[in-house]
């Protein structure tokens, strides 16, 4: 029951992750960052199999760190987006593939604007407004497809965002705790504190 | 005595120079001139071809200019034979970076991708080093319209107007002259036709005798670039006076 959410608007994207460890029913951490710095304007969210998760995205943070260092120049956040894609389509095709979905939030500073890919563990990656993976798909595209318009401003995606939390708090029978919000400007990427504490009972 | 260092591209003389990748350098300043200006709106290169004989069948492709993809071309002096081999190698690097990062190579990264094949060659092997020198002309979008260099030792230089091959001092010297800074395209064209003809031993220039092609970007913002054909280069040649006569044709 892991939650990614990526909302864009008119100069930022923001990344949320469900802040809990799971094995199993069982909770065994409440502070989790399933995020992962990519480059200076590329984060990448992740969910799915325990190992595979952390194995992959630093594995791919390295390559990313890698080519800046190389070439003294970033990859945009679509070339981040396909070679992403190109690895996880590899290993697809390999003895063991990884089972991992993500999100890559980023802001490209030469077009000037907030980007979000939405990736599987099937390697299909499609540039969207406003993604989430897993069970948080079925609870929240209906409140995003409501609300979402290309130019909002920060505030009214954080809004948004909210509006998804507590659906999720209202309808997930298992406590997430909470998300730990990131948000990617053309200044970089920060972490915007996020209350969490109040609770959200279903009807 | 220097026979001792000369058989071996990878031992240093005495005197700490690589006598191999000198003599590479040698044959290059033998080939025929190409050079390359860079202008605001685009790149022009500009090649000579040598007419070996009059029964030689006529190439009607490049020979001495390549595509090596869509937004970069090169000019090559010296060895054609090696040349083919180091351009399909930078053609595959090109398509293998299109291929993971779903966006062109940047210029100078295909440049150093050669350049470093080209450096192994002058270190380890006991084989000879490829006996070429690059122009190449392209357009990315972090630096806009570049121009670059390059030697058998592997060492590249970014240009806004070089030449290489047979009388590249002179051409150089002449480029240096004549060369402004924000000149457009058409400029370039001239310029380089000019260079072209105080260089190259024959008096009157021709089709035949050159090759020309550039690099620019359409309204839309697409990189193109163009070979130009044998009635093209005619017409640049005779707008500038540089033709070849009529009468003379005919010998």
């Amino acid at each position: 029951m892991e939650v990614l959410l990526g909302i864009t608007g008119k100069d930022f994207t923001i990344v949320a992750a469900s802040k809990a460890t799971m094995r199993g029913p069982t909770v065994l951490k409440s502070s989790d960052d399933k995020t992962r710095p990519l480059s200076k304007h590329t984060l990448m969210a992740y969910s799915g199999e325990a190992g595979d998760t952390v194995q992959f995205a630093e594995y791919v943070q390295a390559n990313i760190q890698l080519y800046s260092k190389r070439n003294a120049s970033e990859l945009s956040p679509y070339e981040v987006s396909s070679f992403v894609r190109s690895e996880l389509a590899k290993s697809l095709r390999s003895r063991n593939p990884y089972n991992v979905n993500l999100l890559l939030g980023g802001f490209d500073p030469i077009t000037d604007k907030p980007e979000l890919y939405w990736v599987d563990y099937l390697a299909s990656s499609a540039r969207v407004p406003y993604a989430a993976h897993g069970y948080a798909q079925y609870y929240c595209l209906s409140t995003l497809d409501k609300h979402h318009h290309p130019d909002i401003s920060f505030e009214q995606g954080m809004k948004i965002l909210r509006m998804c939390t507590d659906e999720l708090k209202r309808r997930l029978p298992i406590d997430f705790k909470g998300v730990l919000v990131k948000v990617v400007t053309k200044d970089g990427i920060r972490e915007e504190p996020y209350e969490d504490e109040k609770p959200v009972y279903a009807p | 005595m220097s026979r001792r260092y000369d058989s071996r591209t990878t031992i240093f003389s005495p005197e700490g120079r690589l006598y191999q990748v000198e003599y590479a350098l040698e044959a290059i300043s033998h080939a025929g001139t190409a050079l390359g200006i860079l202008a605001n709106d685009g790149i022009v290169l500009a090649a000579e071809r040598k007419v070996t004989s009059k029964l030689l069948e006529q190439d009607t492709s490049a020979e001495k200019l390549y595509i090596l993809n869509d937004n970069m071309i090169t000019a090559v002096a010296g060895m054609t034979a090696d040349a083919n081999i180091l351009i399909n190698y930078a053609r595959q690097a090109a398509q293998q970076y299109l291929l993971t990062y779903n966006s062109d190579i940047p210029c100078e990264q295909l440049v150093r991708r050669l350049c470093d094949l080209k450096q192994g060659y002058t270190q380890h092997g006991g084989l000879r080093p490829f006996g070429v020198s690059f122009i190449y002309a392209g357009w990315d979008n972090q630096r806009q319209f570049q121009l670059y260099q390059s030697n058998p030792s592997g060492n590249y230089g970014g240009w806004k107007a070089t030449s290489v091959g047979a009388n590249n001092a002179s051409a150089q010297s002449l480029l240096k002259q004549d060369y402004n800074e924000d000149c457009n395209l058409k400029q370039a064209c001239e310029l380089a036709v000019k260079v072209l003809s105080k260089t190259m031993d024959s008096t009157k220039l021709s089709a035949e005798k050159i090759e020309f092609a550039t690099v620019g970007r359409t309204k839309q913002g697409k990189v193109y670039h163009h070979l130009w054909a044998a009635e093209e280069i005619d017409a640049l040649l005779k707008e500038h006076g540089l033709g070849k006569q009529d009468s003379e044709e005919q010998k």
